[in-house]
């Protein structure tokens, strides 16, 4: 992304328009023609579930250059924390959502330690072992539920155990505020020194290190600040499904998502996440509900196709072509002035 | 007492001995040129004292700590920071991002290490291009840029290398006048070049190496009477064209 922060009026305006944007999506509800319709609020709460989570694959895939497929494990961790504390324990998710977080945290350390000495593509293969590695481990351990997984028993509705059954509003509010907790994050972190080092790490890690950049402890940092966000997201998806197995949380399907929907979108910026979420989401929603009845994948065949056509005509994802025809319309400005 | 004291710093390749038995100290405030022929172990040299090597014999010591096989980021830190021969600039962020991320590393805060980046930019003379993309610059102002990024680091010793290849004669002098500048202001040099003129000019003391050995280490103007070094690496035109336009000078 070009520009810097120092550009403070630039910036200003920039927050200005996040801020409007989150005001319209915590009115958005209000809207008749949104919240009586039931699927269309469960698409906006898949969007901003997403969007968060690619967000948080952002950190240290974007921002910090490692591109990781491991991230469906932290959302696992986090699913499963929450499913624990629930069905197991017959408690509130929510100690169960901090220690997965935190226990997110510390397997994302353990793993990237050494997965960090490799580089660029055998990075993104070894994570894509981890991912195996877990999802075997977890369809045959008993005390998580094994293949069966957990299913959750009916309890009381509400903030307390973040359970709503009556209408999808009380999810879309807290959806809203994982995806301002982790967009918020990710802003400040934009406008300093870390997030200045990620990037550095990500464009020649050498170079950073002979600036004085401990380019291991950003890396590392970084991953674990993305995996506890990720198990954040993966708690709400349970809440939200009511139910969590190996396949539908710790699977390759699921980490391929967050990559694809941030390169989509354009990774290493802001928007990017939530831009590739609005279309790939709705795009996945709609296409199982009008084409279910073939088989499932439509959705699939899409968003592949979707995916070539981005990489062959604008790496730099749609954040690439906005600012393509931001470009395009400003010269064009220019010249109706000469 | 020196700043950089290497000594007797060997660095083998397997069997490729690219530096034999090195040393030599860098005094503060003091300029001192690297200089030798293609392959001598300039470079090589280099990435041992700032840690992207770990010699395979040998101590260098930097500010009072024997530094040898410290990691590059925690040398950088002590304050012996470089620049590297074949640019390697963060080529995807601005031209200030690239100089910020080096003010980092001595302001946390912002609003500090923006100034600072400012004032290495306007130093270097990269204003004009302040908000490029770093891969976009020609390969002058990709050398500057290096130069400005090291510079934000506040370092007490600035190691160059070759920051004045490839560029036209004009930016030869302003890079001569802002290497004097920062003498001025305290900082200790160690400078790799290729371009003689300059390096004559501004050293207080130059080092030969030659094949990986240290041939000689002097003043400039007793280095150019070296035999051994007019042999390996000046040759005898240049260096009795240096010393006419020296006497020439001193007419003047």
């Amino acid at each position: 992304m070009a520009g810097n922060s120092l550009d403070f009026k630039n910036s200003k305006i920039k927050d200005f328009c996040w801020l409007g944007l989150v005001a319209f999506l915590a009115l958005l509800p209000l809207v008749p023609a949104v919240a009586a319709d039931s699927f269309r609020l469960h698409v906006m709460i898949l969007i901003l579930l997403f969007a968060s989570m690619s967000q948080a694959w952002n950190i240290i895939g974007g921002y910090c250059g490692q591109v990781s497929f491991g991230h469906s494990v932290f959302f696992g961790i986090g699913a499963y924390g929450a499913g624990l504390a629930v069905v197991t324990y017959g408690g509130t998710p929510w100690p169960g959502i901090a220690i997965g977080m935190i226990l997110a945290a510390i397997v994302a350390i353990i793993i990237s330690y050494p997965c960090f000495k490799l580089s660029g593509h055998y990075f993104a293969i070894a994570t894509f072992a981890i991912v195996e590695i877990f999802n075997r481990i977890f369809l045959v351990w008993d005390w998580v539920g094994g293949a069966l997984g957990l299913d959750y028993p009916i309890i009381g509705e509400g903030l307390g155990n973040l359970m709503w059954h009556q209408s999808k509003v009380g999810y879309y509010y807290s959806a809203l505020v994982i995806f301002i907790i982790i967009f918020g994050t990710v802003r400040w972190l934009e406008g300093h020194r870390f997030g200045y080092y990620m990037r550095a790490v990500r464009e020649g890690q050498e170079t950073a290190e002979s600036l004085g950049v401990n380019s291991s402890a950003v890396k590392l940092t970084a991953m674990a600040l993305s995996a506890s966000m990720a198990a954040m997201c993966g708690a709400f998806f349970v809440q939200y499904n009511l139910r969590v197995d190996p396949p539908m949380v710790m699977s390759l399907d699921m980490s391929m998502k967050f990559v694809l929907i941030t390169i989509l979108g354009g990774a290493g910026t802001l928007l990017g996440p939530l831009l590739g979420a609005s279309v790939l989401i709705p795009l996945q929603e709609y296409t199982r509900a009008l084409w279910g009845g073939l088989g499932g994948g439509v959705d699939l065949i899409i968003f592949g196709a979707l995916i070539i056509l981005m990489v062959v005509k604008q790496p730099d994802g749609m954040i690439g072509i906005l600012r393509d025809v931001s470009k395009w319309a400003s010269t064009k400005r220019s010249r109706k002035e000469i | 007492m020196a700043l950089l004291d290497v000594s007797d710093v060997t660095m083998k390749f397997g069997e490729l001995v690219a530096n034999r038995g090195v040393s030599f100290t860098v005094e503060t405030g003091s300029i001192v040129g690297l200089i030798g022929p293609n392959g001598a172990g300039k470079t090589t040299l280099f990435n041992c004292i700032s840690g992207l090597c770990k010699p395979t014999e040998g101590k260098i010591c930097f500010d009072g700590n024997d530094i040898t096989g410290w990691k590059p980021y925690q040398i950088a830190a002590k304050g012996a920071v470089r620049t590297f021969q074949v640019v390697r600039p963060l080529k995807d962020m601005t031209v200030f991002d690239n100089v910020l991320v080096g003010a980092f590393l001595k302001c946390s805060d912002n609003r500090k290490a923006f100034q600072k980046a400012d004032e290495c930019i306007g130093l270097c003379r990269l204003e004009t291009v302040r908000e490029r993309l770093a891969g976009e610059l020609s390969i002058g102002g990709k050398k500057r840029l290096e130069m400005a990024r090291a510079l934000a680091t506040s370092p007490k010793l600035l190691m160059l290398d070759e920051v004045m290849a490839g560029l036209t004669s004009t930016e030869v002098n302003e890079s001569v006048e802002v290497i004097q500048k920062l003498k001025q202001a305290g900082l200790t040099l160690m400078v790799v070049e290729h371009v003689l003129d300059a390096i004559m000019s501004i050293a207080d003391k130059i080092v030969v190496l030659d094949g990986g050995i240290k041939i000689a280490e002097d003043t400039p103007g007793r280095i150019i009477d070296d035999e051994r070094v007019i042999e390996a690496y000046l040759g005898a035109k240049y260096s009795q064209r240096y010393k006419r336009r020296n006497e020439i000078g001193a007419v003047d």
